[in-house]
C-alpha cells in the first residue's frame, strides 16, 4: 500500500463499508456484541494504593472478603454469593443450550450466579445452575409460574444498555423446533420480542407488579429490575419506589445478541456515566447498600470489578466476557470466522447462528463443538482470575472486603471520565462540575 | 359445605393468598370486600373454586393454574395475565391487557373489555360477552379470542397464530391482521368456545380474523 494514503477520521474504512453495505441491501445492519466505539471508562481511572497515610494488607495472604448478598430488602430467601461477579441474562435461542449449560456450570463453580434470558428456562440450566436468577421480560417468551418458584430470583427487564427502549429480536435461522416451541412461535419465524410490557406503564404500575410477584412467590425471592443506562438517576430512584430489592444497571457497552447497529452505537449512556447517577439516587433514599446495585457492560478485568465497587456498585454482572471465556472469538476459529467474512476478534454475528465456536447457534453440530463441562472450567478459571485480580487491587488499598473500596480510592486520567466517574483528575484536586 | 369464607375487609391479601397456596387447601373459597384490592388469588396451582363479591384491582387470578376464579364484579389491568391452566370468569367488565400473555386456559368476561385484551396471548382461549378496547390481541401468538361485541382500532396488530373472531363491528384491523373464511372448522371451534363460556350466540353471525403472515420475515419492506 502506498505509503501516503490517508484514511479519513470522519469516512474511516468500517463507515465506508457500511455505506456501501447499505446502498446494497436497502435494510440496516443487525450484529451482536456491544458499543464499539471508544468510550469513557474504566481504563479511564485509576486506584491510588496505601501509601504514607493509608495501610496495605498482604498480598493474597491476608483475608480481603469478596461475598455478596443480594435481596435483603424484602426477600425472605435473599442470594449469598460468594463472589461479586454475576453471569448476565443471555437467552436460550440466542445461545445454545450447551452454552446456557457451560454458563451454569462455571457460575456455580465460582459462587456465584446466573440468569435466563429471553424464552424461558432450560432444565440444563436450572440443573446445572446453584444460583438462577430469572428474567420477566416484556415478550414473556415461555414464562411460566412453575419455572418462576424454581428460580432464586426474579429479574424484570424493563431493557438493556445496548438498546434501551429496544424489543429483541431472534432470526428465523435460529428459530428450530425446541426455541419455537419454548417461545409458542412457528418454526423459523423473525421473530420479535416486544420493548413494552403487555399488562402495565409507567412506574406505579410496576409497584403492583412487583407485589404480584410476590405474592406468586410467598415473598421468598429477591426482585431485581433491570434497566439500560440513560436517565438512570431517575430509573434508579423509581425502582426503588416500586418496591425492587436489586437494581441492575447496564451500560451503552452492554452486550446484546441481535440489534441494529445504529441503535447499539448511539442510544444511552456509557456504564462509567450511569453508575455515579444510581449510587446517588440510591444515597439520597437511604438505601445504598440496602437496595443494592449491579452494574454491567464491558466488565473485563479485576480492576473492572474494583473500580465498578469502589463507585458504589453491590456487584457487577458479565456477558460479553463470559462468552469470550466459553471460547468466543478464539484465533482456532480464524479460518471459519474469516469464511464468514469476520475474523478472530471481530466476530459480531451473533444473530445469525452460524458461529463457529458453538455459542450463539441453535445448529446442532456447531453446538456440540462446546463441552458444557469443558466451558464450564473455562469460566471458573477467568471468574477466579476476576476475583483475585480485584483482591489484589484492593488488598493494595488496604480493604478487607472489596466492599470496603471507596471513591476516594480512586482518580480520573481524563477529564471527561472525572466528570461522569465524579473523582478528580489525577494529580489535582479537581472533580468537572463539582469543584472549582 | 359451606365455603370457606374470608372478610379481605379484616384480612390482607397476603394471609389470602398463602391460605390458597397452602399444601392442602380448602376446596371452595369466598371473598368478601376485595374493595379492589390487587393480586387476589395470584399463583394458584390446584384445582379450587374461588369466587369473589365485588371488585378487583389489577392481576386477579394473575398465573392461574387448575383454579376456577369468578369475580362478581369489575376487574382491573391484567386479570389473568399469564394464566396457565383453568377457568376465570368475571361478571362485570374488565381493563386493559385481560389475559395477557396467557398461555392456557378459560377467560370469560361477561361485560366488555378495555384496550389490550389478550396482548400477547400465547394459548389461552377468551370469550368477551360486550365490546373489547383497541390493540387488542396485538402480537398474539396462538389461542382464541371470542368477541360477542364490537372490536376497537388496530386488532390483531402484528397477530401470529392466534385466531379472532368478532361478531360485531372491527372499528380496525392493525398490521397484518385480515379477515378470513369461516369455515366448517371454524364454525365447529366458536361453538365449542360459546358453549364453553355459557354463552347463548350463534357462530354464524361471527367473522373470523388471523394473521396474513406478511411480517414474519424480516425484509425491506417491514424493516421499520
Ligand atoms: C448473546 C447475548 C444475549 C443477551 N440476551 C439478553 C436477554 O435475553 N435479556 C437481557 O436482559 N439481556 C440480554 N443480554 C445483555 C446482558 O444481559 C448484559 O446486559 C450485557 O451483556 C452486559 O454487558 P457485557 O456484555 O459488556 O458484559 C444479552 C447479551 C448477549 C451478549
Amino acid at each position: 500500500m502506498n505509503e501516503g494514503l490517508r484514511e479519513s477520521a470522519t469516512f474511516d474504512r468500517a463507515t465506508i463499508h457500511a455505506i456501501q453495505r447499505a446502498a446494497a441491501t436497502g435494510v440496516y445492519d443487525i450484529r451482536g456484541w456491544g458499543a464499539k466505539r471508544r468510550l469513557p471508562h474504566f481504563d479511564d481511572l485509576l486506584f491510588l494504593g496505601a501509601s504514607m497515610s493509608r495501610y496495605p494488607l498482604e498480598g493474597y495472604r491476608e483475608r480481603c472478603d469478596t461475598d455478596v448478598v443480594l435481596g435483603t430488602r424484602h426477600a425472605r430467601h435473599p442470594l449469598h454469593l460468594d463472589i461479586p461477579v454475576t453471569i448476565a441474562g443471555m437467552s436460550f435461542g440466542a445461545l445454545s443450550a450447551n452454552a446456557k449449560e457451560a454458563l451454569g456450570r462455571g457460575a456455580t463453580a465460582a459462587g456465584t450466579s446466573t440468569t435466563t434470558g429471553d424464552g424461558g428456562m432450560t432444565p440444563e440450566e436450572r440443573g446445572q445452575s446453584r444460583h438462577l436468577v430469572y428474567q420477566y421480560l416484556p415478550s414473556r417468551y415461555g414464562m411460566n409460574p412453575d419455572d418462576l418458584r424454581k428460580a432464586d430470583a426474579i429479574e424484570i427487564v424493563l431493557g438493556q444498555g445496548a438498546k434501551p427502549g429496544g424489543g429483541g429480536m431472534l432470526l428465523g435461522q435460529k428459530v428450530t423446533d425446541r426455541v419455537a416451541g419454548m417461545r409458542t412461535l412457528p418454526v423459523g419465524v423473525d421473530q420479535r420480542s416486544a420493548c413494552r410490557h403487555p399488562d402495565w406503564t409507567g412506574p406505579d404500575d410496576l409497584t403492583i407488579k412487583i407485589v404480584e410477584l410476590r405474592e406468586i412467590t410467598d415473598w421468598e425471592k429477591p426482585i431485581y429490575v433491570k434497566v439500560g443506562a440513560t436517565r438512570t438517576y431517575y430509573d434508579v430512584k423509581l425502582a426503588v419506589h416500586a418496591g425492587a430489592d436489586v437494581v441492575v444497571v447496564d451500560g451503552m457497552q452492554g452486550g446484546t445478541a441481535a440489534t441494529q447497529e445504529v441503535f447499539i452505537e448511539h442510544v444511552g449512556i456509557p456504564t462509567l456515566a450511569a453508575l455515579p447517577q444510581a449510587v446517588q439516587a440510591l444515597q439520597e433514599l437511604g438505601v445504598h447498600r440496602k437496595v443494592q446495585l449491579i452494574v454491567s457492560g464491558g466488565i473485563r478485568t479485576g480492576a473492572d470489578v474494583a473500580k465498578a465497587i469502589a463507585l458504589g456498585a453491590d456487584a457487577v454482572a458479565i456477558g460479553t466476557a463470559a462468552l469470550i471465556a466459553l471460547g468466543d472469538n478464539h484465533p482456532r476459529y480464524d479460518a471459519e470466522y474469516r469464511a464468514l467474512g469476520s475474523a478472530a476478534g471481530f466476530f459480531d454475528d451473533f444473530q445469525d447462528g452460524r458461529d463457529p465456536a458453538g455459542i450463539t447457534t441453535q445448529d446442532d453440530e456447531l453446538a456440540d463443538r462446546l463441552d458444557p463441562e469443558e466451558g464450564g472450567r473455562r469460566l471458573a478459571n477467568y471468574l477466579r482470575v476476576l476475583t483475585m485480580e480485584a483482591q489484589t487491587i484492593a488488598r493494595a488499598c488496604g480493604k478487607a472486603h472489596l466492599h470496603h473500596l471507596e471513591p476516594e480510592d480512586l482518580v480520573a486520567l481524563t477529564i471527561e471520565s472525572a466528570a461522569m466517574a465524579r473523582v478528580p483528575l489525577a494529580g489535582t484536586d479537581w472533580i468537572p462540575g463539582r469543584t472549582r | 359445605m359451606d365455603p370457606m369464607t374470608v372478610d379481605l375487609a379484616a384480612t390482607p391479601v397476603r394471609d389470602l393468598n398463602q391460605a390458597l397456596h397452602a399444601p392442602e387447601p380448602e376446596q371452595r373459597w369466598r371473598v368478601r370486600n376485595p374493595r379492589g384490592a390487587h393480586a387476589i388469588a395470584c399463583g394458584l396451582t390446584r384445582p379450587l373454586s374461588v369466587e369473589i363479591d365485588g371488585h378487583v384491582g389489577y392481576y386477579c387470578a394473575g398465573m392461574n393454574q387448575h383454579a376456577a376464579v369468578t369475580v362478581n364484579g369489575n376487574a382491573g389491568v391484567g386479570v389473568a395475565e399469564n394464566m396457565m391452566s383453568g377457568t376465570v370468569r368475571i361478571r362485570g367488565n374488565t381493563s386493559q391487557s385481560a389475559g395477557a400473555t396467557a398461555h392456557g386456559g378459560l377467560l370469560v368476561i361477561e361485560g366488555d373489555a378495555a384496550a389490550r385484551c389478550g396482548i400477547s396471548m400465547k394459548g389461552v382461549d377468551i370469550v368477551v360477552g360486550g365490546d373489547v378496547g383497541h390493540m387488542s390481541a396485538f402480537m398474539g401468538q396462538a389461542g382464541r379470542l371470542v368477541v360477542c361485541g364490537d372490536a376497537g382500532d388496530a386488532l390483531g396488530d402484528s397477530l401470529y397464530e392466534a385466531r379472532l373472531y368478532v361478531k360485531g363491528a372491527v372499528k380496525s384491523l392493525g398490521a397484518d391482521c385480515v379477515e378470513k373464511p369461516m369455515r366448517d372448522e371454524h364454525l365447529t371451534e366458536l361453538a365449542g368456545l360459546l358453549k364453553a363460556a355459557e354463552f347463548d350466540e350463534d357462530p354464524a353471525a361471527f367473522r373470523r380474523y388471523g394473521s396474513a403472515r406478511r411480517l414474519y420475515h424480516f425484509k425491506i419492506d417491514n424493516a421499520y
